[in-house]
């Protein structure tokens, strides 16, 4: 009775979760324009999507910053994580004190923030504002997914590494980089997905004529959504989908062999 | 080569891309157009129009934070029981939903709340009266409960994973009832958790203007639109950083809050 309940509940909390998607998803197929009825099923926005240069242009903009500023982000916030294990206590709780800001203050006051930076600056505003934007608010999650690992490091693997000869170079990638490379790839992991999602951020330091996806949607509220964006989402999602069940379908074995070990070794 | 040294090029970035712009926003919150000092534009937000805007912000908020936790709460502990399922995988299952366009999802809730949506048509099918759901506070609600229940249900779910088993069974072993541990023991052992999750709630409700104009309509003025249109439309920055620096005071209690529980400085968030 008890487990019936929690897996009811549990249940209902996903329909509420993913019923949005779900109804993006079917209204991708659906033939009429409008949101608002069935019009029968259709294959017809897939096609067009293709042809429609303005959302492939926002889908590669999106993409490419995307992954630049999760990778510039990847390597600032690793190298940081690296030098603050160094660092007097003192010093590193500021810096990871600024490092929490952009994570707790409002979307809104950090995209007006940079914004006013840019216009004092004089930047054009652009590509590179909206990059330089994301990387801002992509570090801290790569320094808050990398610096729990870092502390888990036993400091002596590395001066055994060196004691026996290696570089300091060499022994960080042999010694260091494969203990922390999990912690590196799901910081890299949220920084991707929190500048895919972001729209706040961009909203404010976009130019014209550069969007992303999501500014894309926002000036096409007004006007109704055009019905290849769902079938772009929807394209998106499936890949994305099919991507983490092929990750985690491969290597179940051993992965589930290492994960028993780290739980041991948590205990410990 | 020094390690220290290592930090320059983030210490350099935090400092040209998040201390300054901050200070740039207190510098135009405090002058005017001609650059001389004054308070009017934080002093504004007492006027009707904008202290209307705030409460309603503050209300709406407070509203979808409560009801975040009290639906996460029991999630979390749920899934901490839940011995199959790893960590990774209760993440993942939270943070999917992003990969679909947080604008995206948030309209096609319109599809589901219209007169004539998806719920309305069940309603109907079941010869139940139609609700009026699309453009009222109850629906901003429901978006901001939508969009930020992951952010609560992941940081509960980290602090009760944390808890040692031990430490219910000695409870329990003294003789406390499932009740007294909860309040007890483990509610007070969440305590991190929950602090970063209502931040991690509460700042993003207080502060948006998209899911007020999704959902909305265009009656309901929350006071992230009364900003952005001072930024995008009016042009108007001095007032729109004095009413962001409003904003910041709560931001900055929440934070406060956040450094005193958070004594690892690992940040519990996510």
């Amino acid at each position: 009775m008890k487990k019936t309940l929690r897996s009811l509940y549990i249940a209902l909390i996903f329909l509420f979760l993913y019923a949005p998607i779900l109804t993006l998803i079917v209204l991708s197929f659906n033939a009429s324009k409008t949101r608002a009825k069935w019009g029968g099923f259709t294959l017809n926005w897939y096609r067009s999507m293709f042809r429609n240069e303005a959302i492939l242009q926002a889908l590669s903009t999106t993409l490419l910053i995307a992954l630049l500023s999760a990778l510039i982000a990847t390597v600032i916030g690793t190298v940081a994580c690296i030098s603050m294990q160094a660092m007097k206590r003192r010093n590193r709780a500021i810096i990871m004190g600024i490092t929490n800001i952009p994570m707790l203050n409002a979307d809104i006051v950090t995209g007006i923030s940079l914004m006013l930076l840019f216009i004092t600056l004089g930047f054009r505003f652009g590509f590179m504002t909206i990059l330089l934007s994301h990387i801002t608010f992509n570090i801290p999650y790569v320094i808050l997914s990398v610096m729990p690992r870092m502390k888990q490091l036993n400091p002596s693997i590395y001066e055994a590494a060196l004691d026996l000869g290696a570089s300091h170079i060499r022994a960080f990638f042999k010694v260091v980089f494969p203990d922390i490379l999990p912690g590196v790839l799901s910081g890299f992991l949220m920084a991707f997905t929190m500048s895919l999602d972001d729209f706040i951020i961009t909203h404010f330091t976009k130019g014209p004529g550069v969007d992303t996806l999501s500014t894309k949607i926002y000036t096409e509220v007004k006007k109704g959504i055009k019905p290849e964006m769902y079938s772009l989402s929807t394209l998106i999602f499936v890949t994305v989908l099919l991507l983490l069940f092929l990750v985690n379908k491969t290597p179940a074995e051993q992965k589930k062999k290492k994960l028993q070990m780290q739980q041991q070794g948590g205990k410990l | 080569m020094n390690k220290k040294t290592l930090a320059f090029p983030y210490i350099f970035w935090a400092a040209a891309f998040i201390v300054i712009p901050l200070c740039m926003v207190l510098y135009y919150g405090v002058t005017d157009k001609t650059g001389a000092f004054t308070l009017e534009n934080i002093v504004t937000m007492a006027t009707a129009e904008h202290s209307k805007a705030l409460l309603l912000s503050i209300e709406l908020s407070l509203a979808s934070t409560v009801i975040c936790f009290l639906l996460a709460y029991p999630l979390a502990m749920m899934l901490t029981g839940m011995n199959v399922s790893t960590h990774s995988f209760i993440v993942l299952i939270f943070i999917l939903p992003m990969w679909m366009n947080f604008l995206l999802r948030t309209l096609a809730w319109q599809t589901l709340l219209e007169k004539t949506g998806v719920i309305n048509s069940i309603l109907g099918f079941l010869h139940l009266p139609p609700l009026e759901l699309i453009n009222t506070p109850g629906a901003i609600i429901l978006g901001m409960v939508y969009n930020f229940l992951p952010f609560m249900v992941l940081p509960l779910y980290n602090a009760l994973a944390k808890i040692d088993k031990n430490v219910i069974n000695a409870a329990r072993d003294l003789g406390a009832d499932s009740v007294q541990t909860f309040f007890r023991v483990t509610l007070p052992l969440s305590l991190p958790g929950i602090i970063s999750g209502v931040t991690m709630v509460f700042i993003p409700a207080l502060t948006t203007f998209v899911i007020s104009t999704l959902l909305g309509g265009s009656k309901i003025l929350l006071i992230g639109n009364v900003i952005e249109q001072e930024f995008t439309q009016t042009g108007n920055w001095h007032l729109g950083s004095g009413l962001s620096i409003v904003l910041m005071i709560f931001i900055l209690v929440n934070m406060v809050a956040e450094a005193a529980f958070d004594k690892e400085g690992d940040g519990a968030s996510l």
